[in-house]
Order: structure tokens, then C-alpha cells, then sequence
């Protein structure tokens, strides 16, 4: 613990206005910064002598559709040598574009397309930026809050076609949400119409 | 004259034997060398982050058993894990143990099924024969304490489910007595193996700094003699207390890798003895009832228990706004959980670190060079499975 307490101020005061907050939690150093920096802030916590953070875990985005800054994106930093993580995080606004990290860490190529993938953000100088997980031909970016989780199509094999076809979903019932929050005060949606 | 050549594109998969499930390969070959391969992946995909944001917690533990369906348990242990940290919850010493053991018993059951499909991958049948045998008894442990051979859905955030069914405790200690002698058996036929040898001593290097660049972790960085393992640098649950060693490969080929999957499954049999000598008796998970549902026979009489049977089962425990990573070693690798909680019942968004994504991924950097017939025993011994890398 008194280690992770020097590290984080060693960070602070290297990284100086780079870093715009950060915390300790869980055993773990979260780093606020701003997305232009995060080339920088990487290459500091890689090489430097006494951060040694020489492996990328994993890069994931977060969907907050009511923020102006639409999107976090997170970067998951491991140390072996001091054995400890870090996580890097920024606020991104839809359309953005972000600095790749492939040069960096050859590993981040796929873990970029799959943030495209899943949340449409764009990472400049990525290599091949192709989708990753969806099918071929696939539209949307299914993690996105407002992507339905039934998707918009769906396969099957037809035997007049005599092949695999595409087709808008067809729900028997609709995808049913219930609330089961605080049953005792009435639902939200009982709450909204007495509102009115 | 020269002698014109071009290259040969040829598409492996995404139904191939040896393809260890749905992957496209698309090969570049001049001649027998391949030049350059492209995984082409998602063929699995079943959106479990996005199905997992719509769900309780307690109902996302299913779909980490249908994530590395090879070692189920493991997985839930990482969610489970994520939980507990951000709650604050004890976890009863007699249920850690049982984790524990039957995290080992996970790890037993994917290293079985790696060694052997990858000797069948490079031309021997007996090793899956016999390692398939031992399988079906771990996996009968499985359906005898959690009802279910495979998905098991065992793990709960502060604790199991449910205790130890009589007996059982003493199978598995038979098993550990036996299955020593097996692990013999599989190395007599393999280790020393001329053709085994030949197609995997020197075939898939990976160098240190390469095994770190490409997020590597588990057997395919100790195999490239990094010594590193969750289980002893960032302890979770009981291993702390277990004695245990890390085995470590020397040359980072295919077949350190091999040997490293042996010597860890001797030292799983070891965990899982001392688990069965050390766990006391006593509470199988946590006793708060907010977040574990009591005892059925309490429903009958207490209105309380009944409340709480009623809340957990319909909406769910509550977790606290947070964001989390937690990870395991699971037989496969790191295996992690970034988890985003904001106070409701469902979580908002959980990430899964699956540590074959980053094993495949650098499918393309291990093969160029090598001849076609050893794309095989590379994805073998990468120790891919579909389920975690297209979630």
C-alpha cells in the first residue's frame, strides 16, 4: 500500500498537468488525463525505471449516452517487476478521433478494433481498423447504451432461397424490462403517468 | 531463367478439427511457408457483455460458464471476486477452500483437454483416450456438487451455493491419490515421444520481451520464463496459505509449454489435497442476508427470510457505485473482470478479459516462417478456446 502511495505521487509529479486526477482503490492507481496526452502519459508509465508498466492488459470503452463526453475510454496497465496495475482513463465526445496504441503495444491491435467494433470510436494511425467480433457486413455498434439487445437482424436458412438470409427481427412477445426497484412505492412508469 | 512463384491463399477453417473451434484462418502460403495468417474471429460471438448489462448479477454467473467452457468455474471465480471487493464482503474460510479446489479442479480439467487435443493435433490418439477418461470423472465432481457436468453457475459473490454433498470430499481425495499415476501415464507416452518432439521442440518461440508485448499471460508467458502467477503475486482467496509451486519454461516454444501444463497439473493435485485437508467445517457462504438468499427451510417460518428471498430473487442485491478490474489466473491465463457498477441491481457495463484474445492475436507474429503443418500445433499449444475469445 505505502508503495502504490509513492508511485501515484512519483507519477503525480512527473506527469504534472498531464494527469488531471487520480486515486487509489481496491490496490489499484486510477488515472484521470485528457485524451491528447495519453500517447505521453503511456510512454512515461512503459519505460520509466520505477513504473515499468510493460504490459497492456486490456482497452475498453464505457457508453454514457447523457454525457457530453459520450464516451471513457479505459486503458488497463500491469507492472510485473513492482506488481502492480493501473488504470488510465478519458472522456471522449462522439466522432472523436483517438491515438492508437499499436506502436506502443503491438498487443493493443485488437483490443482497438474492438472498441470500434462495439462502440464505433475511431483510433488514428490503427493499422487495420477492420470489425472484429460482429459478422461481416454487420451495422451498429451493439455495446452502445442505445443498441438494442435483440440486435436488428436476424439468420436463417431458407429453403426457398436454398441459402443463410437476412431479416429484420421478429419478436413472438417484446423484450420485456421489468423494474423491480422499490415495488412498495409503485413502479416508475405508475409514478410517471400520476405525475401527469 | 527464375522461376516464378506466387503466393497461395488458403482458407482454414471455420469448421476445421484442429482449429479447436470456429476460426477462420486466412493463410498466405509460398509453397509450404506460410507468410502471414489473419484469424478471422466473432464466428462465437454472442454479445455476453451486452446481455450481462441487462441482467442481476446473480443471473450474469451463467454466462461465465459459457465464456471458457473448458474450466467454468474459473471464470465465475473472477466475477464473483469483483463483487465481493466491491461490497466488502468476508468470504467464510470453508467456502474459500471449496473454491479453491474446484478452481483446481478447472484448471486440471482445460489443461487435460489442451495436452491431449494437442498431441491428437501433431498425430497421437491414445493421450486423448485416456485423458478424456479422467475428464469425465472431474466433470462428474462438477455435476455432484453443482448439478451440471459443465455450466456449473456454483460461484456466488460471498461464497457457493450450496455445501459439499456427502462423499464427495472422499472421491476427490481418491482421485488425487490416482490421478498422479496418470499424469505418468500421459507423459510416458508423450514427453519422450520422437515425433511428439519433433513437432513441437523449437516450433512457436516466444522471446520474453515478445510473450510482455503481446499481453501474453499464464502458461504462454511462463513458458517463455517469465515467473509470473496471480496465484501467488496478487493472492485471492485461500492460496496464500497453500504451498504450491510455479513451474517455469526455458526455451518458450511449444514444448516448454507442454511441460509446464504437466508439471502445473501435479502441483493442482497438491492445491486440491491440501484444500481437502485444510477446509473446516462451517458456513459455505456469506451470512448477510442482503446479499446471499437464506436457508429454504427459514422461508417457512421467518418473514424476513422470506423478504429476502423475495428482493434477491426479483431484483437483486444492490452494489455500490464503483469501477473495478479483478483478475484471476485461470488455466488459460489472466483472466479479468472490469466491472462498472452505479448502485442498481444490474451491472453497467462489465468488460471480460479473456486472455486467449491476446494468445490469438498473435497467431500471425508466431507462424510466419514455419511450415503449414505446424500451424496446428501452434494454435494447440496456444490453448484457445472460442467461448472467451469471442464472448
Amino acid at each position: 500500500m505505502e508503495d502504490l502511495i509513492s508511485l501515484e505521487k512519483k507519477i503525480n509529479s512527473e506527469l504534472t498537468t498531464k494527469v488531471n486526477s487520480s486515486k487509489i482503490k481496491h490496490g489499484q492507481i486510477y488515472l484521470t488525463i485528457d485524451s491528447t496526452d495519453i500517447i505521453d502519459v503511456i510512454l512515461f508509465l512503459k519505460t520509466n525505471q520505477q513504473t515499468k508498466f510493460k504490459q497492456l492488459i486490456d482497452i475498453t470503452a464505457v457508453d454514457y449516452p447523457e454525457n457530453d463526453q459520450r464516451f471513457k475510454i479505459v486503458y488497463l496497465l500491469l507492472s510485473h517487476e513492482f506488481n502492480t496495475r493501473i488504470i488510465i482513463q478519458f472522456g471522449i465526445s462522439e466522432g472523436e478521433k483517438i491515438p492508437s496504441l499499436t506502436k506502443i503495444y503491438p498487443s493493443a491491435n485488437w483490443m482497438e478494433r474492438e472498441v470500434f467494433d462495439m462502440y464505433g470510436v475511431n483510433f488514428q494511425d490503427h493499422p487495420d481498423l477492420r470489425r472484429i467480433l460482429t459478422d461481416y457486413g454487420f451495422e451498429g455498434h451493439p455495446l452502445r447504451k442505445d443498441f438494442p439487445i435483440t440486435g436488428h437482424n436476424e439468420v436463417r436458412y431458407s429453403e426457398e432461397a436454398k441459402k443463410v438470409i437476412y431479416e429484420p427481427v421478429k419478436l413472438e412477445q417484446n423484450y420485456r424490462n421489468f423494474d423491480y426497484e422499490s415495488p412498495w412505492e409503485g413502479t416508475k412508469y405508475i409514478k410517471n403517468q400520476t405525475k401527469k | 531463367m527464375s522461376k516464378q512463384t506466387k503466393t497461395l491463399n488458403l482458407n482454414f477453417g471455420p469448421q476445421h478439427p484442429a482449429a479447436h473451434g470456429v476460426l477462420r484462418l486466412i493463410l498466405e502460403l509460398n509453397g509450404e511457408v506460410v507468410e502471414k495468417a489473419d484469424p478471422h474471429i466473432g464466428l462465437l460471438h454472442r454479445g455476453t457483455e451486452k446481455l450481462i448489462e441487462n441482467k442481476t448479477y446473480a443471473q450474469a454467473v451463467p454466462y461465465f460458464d459459457r465464456l471458457d467452457y473448458v474450466a467454468p468455474m474459473n471464470q465465475e471465480h473472477a466475477f464473483a471476486l469483483a463483487i465481493e471487493k466491491i461490497l466488502s464482503i468476508e468470504v467464510p474460510i470453508r467456502a474459500q477452500f471449496i473454491r479453491v479446489m474446484f478452481c483446481e479442479i478447472g484448471r486440471i480439467l482445460s489443461h487435460i483437454l489442451n495436452i491431449t487435443t494437442q498431441a491428437l493435433d501433431v498425430g497421437a490418439l491414445t493421450p486423448s483416450l485416456w485423458g478424456f477418461e479422467e475428464r469425465e470423472t472431474l466433470m462428474t465432481f462438477y455435476e455432484r456438487v453443482s448439478g451440471s457436468r459443465l455450466h456449473a453457475n456454483y460461484f456466488r459473490a460471498g461464497g457457493v451455493h450450496q455445501d459439499l454433498p456427502r462423499g464427495l470430499e472422499a472421491d476427490i481425495f481418491d482421485f488425487t491419490k490416482k490421478f498422479p499415476k496418470i499424469i505418468d501415464d500421459l507423459e510416458n507416452l508423450l514427453t519422450e515421444n520422437r515425433i511428439f518432439k519433433q513437432r513441437n521442440v523449437d516450433i512457436g518461440i516466444v522471446s520474453k520481451q515478445d510473450a510482455l508485448d503481446y499481453s501474453f499471460s499464464g502458461v504462454m508467458l511462463r513458458g517463455s520464463s517469465v515467473p509470473w502467477d496471480l496465484r501467488k503475486s496478487q493472492p485471492y482467496d485461500c492460496y496464500d496459505q497453500l504451498d504450491f509451486k510455479i513451474p517455469i519454461g526455458k526455451n518458450g516454444d511449444c514444448y516448454d509449454r507442454y511441460l509446464c501444463r504437466i508439471e502445473e497439473m501435479r502441483e493442482s493435485v497438491k492445491i486440491i489435497d491440501q484444500c481437502l485437508q485444510r477446509m473446516p467445517k462451517g458456513p459455505i457462504k456469506s451470512m448477510d442476508g442482503k446479499i446471499s438468499p437464506p436457508p429454504k427451510k427459514e422461508l417457512k417460518e421467518s418473514m424476513e427470510a422470506l423478504i429476502h428471498h423475495f428482493k434477491l430473487f426479483t431484483e437483486g442485491y444492490r452494489v455500490d457505485k464503483d469501477e473495478i478490474y479483478t483478475a484471476v489466473e485461470a488455466p488459460k491465463g489472466e483472466f479479468g473482470v472490469y466491472l462498472i457498477s452505479d448502485g442498481s441491481s444490474r451491472p453497467y457495463k462489465c468488460k471480460i478479459r479473456a486472455p486467449g484474445f491476446s494468445h490469438l492475436q498473435a497467431m500471425d507474429y508466431l507462424i510466419k516462417g514455419h511450415m503449414l503443418a505446424d500451424v496446428p500445433a501452434v494454435l494447440g499449444s496456444l490453448d484457445i478456446v472460442f467461448g472467451e475469445i469471442d464472448r
